[in-house]
């Protein structure tokens, strides 16, 4: 007779090995590495919790320490490969294969271990590709993760860093696998439930705090008077005209710039309440002088950011928030809010192609994706109408039938011609492509694809590719925002007179903004401090941060 | 160090009575800019000393964008570059032509 249950009978089997290192459920973390000796089996699936924000670093660690003759070629199915132990499992034979959606800081060393063939890739991901093969082929047997507090029943606070936690543990708890959590405290009651504790099978108490990276902090005394411009650029001639009130910011300098011109530019040109008022988004500090204005409505985040805890928690028409005051983040729901329910993604990027492909990755550097690709994209299973939505879909296609027409989202690139050490923008050929040949990959890593972006927006003026009628005005248009790169400065003069007629190509005294205003004078705040002072001391910031 | 100079035909006289002008830092990334009114109407000059070298093109495109969109006529400039961006530098240019603008002290 067929037996349907095997897999329940080997997580409870699973359990019962690892409870012989556990008090109930409860694991001492000097017993961490014995209790992942126990529970795990060579060639499992194993999800490391850890994200562009928190770490599950005990667990890591304790991974990193096993028996390799008991645990070994492990395949790593996490969002962000982002401490040193975890490339070092890689090296030790811990785990062989990866398959990831980002990896920040370890981005150079990433692409070093694929080119010597020291990890066996699977895909680099969107965060929500990832998710959703946790559901399908990519299921963890084990999941890892990192919680604030736990009961001695299982049940997780999370705390503000919710982010990916309920999906990693959704998939595993409820197809036969098992759950870990390191926890920085065991307490008699959570302050609310994140995670119920029928789900979680072993809690490891760690004796610090698990790590938490503030990501999304720019600091507004490093914003120049050319991010000011394209800031301004951007208000004028793509919030205001299009009215977008919902939307995802990236976390360049561009964005924070637009942020905290709100307040001040953007109240000049009369705008308050109808632009940026629904965010998906982290909770970014630069946004604080925006929300004290009365900007801003609603903000659903991803995650949170070091020290905007108290500032949520005072703010809570603002943010979502749990029954005991603290933020409630959710990486998963977030994406796809982001996805469906934003109007406009605007964000920075590394390189831009003639055909308006975008792309992080340089020939050094593999950073993955994020959520980038997801919020950059036009969703075509979109069925509810908006004004911008309406209006971009419109000016794809003007002969288009209104009720049979589809709406677009508005996806806007923004950035200074040349980046840091005078590195251009625009590019005749992405690093990404030169990257999929070296290593063979059926899919050139790029992050958001030029027939999904709408404008892109240099200190040169405003591109509107939706205008574009075929490649040739594409490029042209492209090139004629490109200022003095090669790309620029390879332009058709007539060809980029003539788009700038139509409209197509906006200059900043076509839009009525002179740049020798873009002076930082405009800034809501123009430092770290000022932030605090906007946000009555609620807002503290990380020490990395601080200067006083 | 590379030193390069440019002499261009203005069309119209720079604006104001001012006689000279400074501003921007020479820092890393940033450029200062000196500028004197002590040539003919028609006439615009720019040097150019700067720490990055092999970018006499995009310097060649920048200044000839900058006296075809300001009226930069009687002035010569003079430039200690710290490797700034084109954009930096046609703003702290444009930055110039405005300070001459101003009423004499």
């Amino acid at each position: 007779m067929t037996n349907w249950q095997q897999s329940r009978a080997a997580r409870d089997s699973r359990i019962e090995a690892g409870a012989k290192v556990a008090r109930g459920k409860i694991v001492d973390a000097a017993d961490a590495t014995r209790l992942l000796e126990a529970v795990l089996r060579p060639g499992d699936r194993v999800c490391l919790e850890g994200d562009n924000q928190k770490q599950a670093d005990l667990l890591s660690a304790a991974l990193l320490a096993v028996d390799v003759a008991k645990v070994h070629d492990l395949h790593m199915v996490q969002s962000g490969v982002v401490l040193p132990d975890h490339l070092d499992l890689y090296d030790r034979g811990v785990a062989k294969k990866l398959d990831y959606a980002y990896s920040g800081p370890q981005s150079s060393r990433i692409a070093t271990m694929l080119f010597g063939g020291k990890i066996e890739l699977g895909a680099v991901h969107t965060y929500l590709e990832l998710f959703a093969r946790y559901f399908i082929d990519l299921t963890p047997n084990v999941a890892l993760i990192a919680a604030v507090s736990a009961d001695r029943d299982g049940n997780l606070y999370t705390g503000p860093n919710t982010e990916d936690t309920p999906t990693v543990v959704e998939a595993t708890a409820f197809k036969d696998g098992i759950v870990i959590a390191q926890v920085n405290e065991i307490v008699d009651k959570v302050p609310r439930v994140d995670i119920p504790g029928d789900r979680v099978n072993f809690v490891v108490q760690s004796d610090k705090p698990f790590f938490v990276e503030p990501l999304f902090t720019r600091d507004p005394a490093s914003i120049t008077e050319t991010q000011i411009l394209t800031a301004m650029l951007a208000i004028k001639g793509i919030y205001a005209p299009y009215g977008v009130k919902r939307l995802n910011h990236g976390i360049g300098f561009s964005t924070a710039a637009i942020e905290l011109l709100l307040p001040t530019y953007g109240e000049k040109l009369g705008l308050k309440g109808k632009i940026a008022s629904h965010f998906a988004l982290n909770p970014h500090p630069a946004l604080i002088p925006a929300i004290e204005s009365g900007w801003v409505e609603q903000i659903h985040s991803f995650g949170s950011e070091v020290g905007m805890e108290n500032y949520i928690r005072a703010r809570s028409d603002v943010y979502f928030t749990g029954a005991d005051g603290s933020l409630r983040s959710n990486r998963a729901l977030c994406q796809v809010a982001g996805l469906y329910a934003c109007d406009m993604f605007i964000g920075s990027t590394l390189q831009i192609d003639l055909q308006g492909n975008s792309s992080t990755v340089t020939t050094s550097r593999i950073a993955g994706f994020g959520g980038a690709p997801n919020m950059g994209s036009d969703p075509r299973g979109r069925r509810h109408p908006s004004d911008p939505w309406l209006q971009a879909g419109k000016e794809a296609d003007p002969q288009g039938s209104p009720l049979l027409r589809r709406g677009r989202k508005l996806v806007v690139q923004i950035g200074e011609t040349f980046g840091d050490k005078n590195v251009p923008l625009f590019v005749d050929k992405l690093d990404a492509l030169v990257l999929a040949e070296k290593l063979k990959l059926d899919l050139a890593p790029v992050m958001i694809y030029g027939d999904d972006v709408t404008h892109i927006v240099t200190e040169e003026g405003i591109a509107n590719l939706l205008l574009c009628r075929d490649a040739a005005e594409r490029e042209q248009a492209i090139r004629g925002v490109a200022g003095y790169t090669e790309v620029g400065r390879g332009r058709d003069v007539k060809a980029v007179q003539h788009l700038r007629e139509r409209g197509v190509i906006r200059r900043p005294e076509d839009l009525g903004i002179d740049p020798l205003d873009a002076d930082r004078s405009m800034l809501a705040a123009r430092s770290i401090k000022d932030l605090v002072h906007w946000s009555g001391g609620l807002y503290a910031p990380p020490s990395q941060f601080r200067n006083w | 160090m590379e030193d390069l100079s440019f002499r261009h035909t203005a069309r119209h006289r720079a604006a104001g009575s001012k006689n000279m002008a400074i501003i921007g830092v020479v820092a890393s990334g940033n450029l200062e800019v000196l500028v004197e009114r002590i040539l003919p109407d028609g006439e615009c000059v720019i040097e150019i000393k700067t720490a990055a070298e092999g970018f006499s093109d995009v310097w060649t495109a920048v200044v000839a964008d900058f006296v075809d969109r300001h009226a930069a006529g009687g002035l010569k400039f003079s430039i200690n570059d710290g490797g700034a961006r084109p954009d930096t530098v046609s703003l702290r240019l444009a930055q110039a032509v405005r300070l001459m603008q101003e009423d004499e002290q």
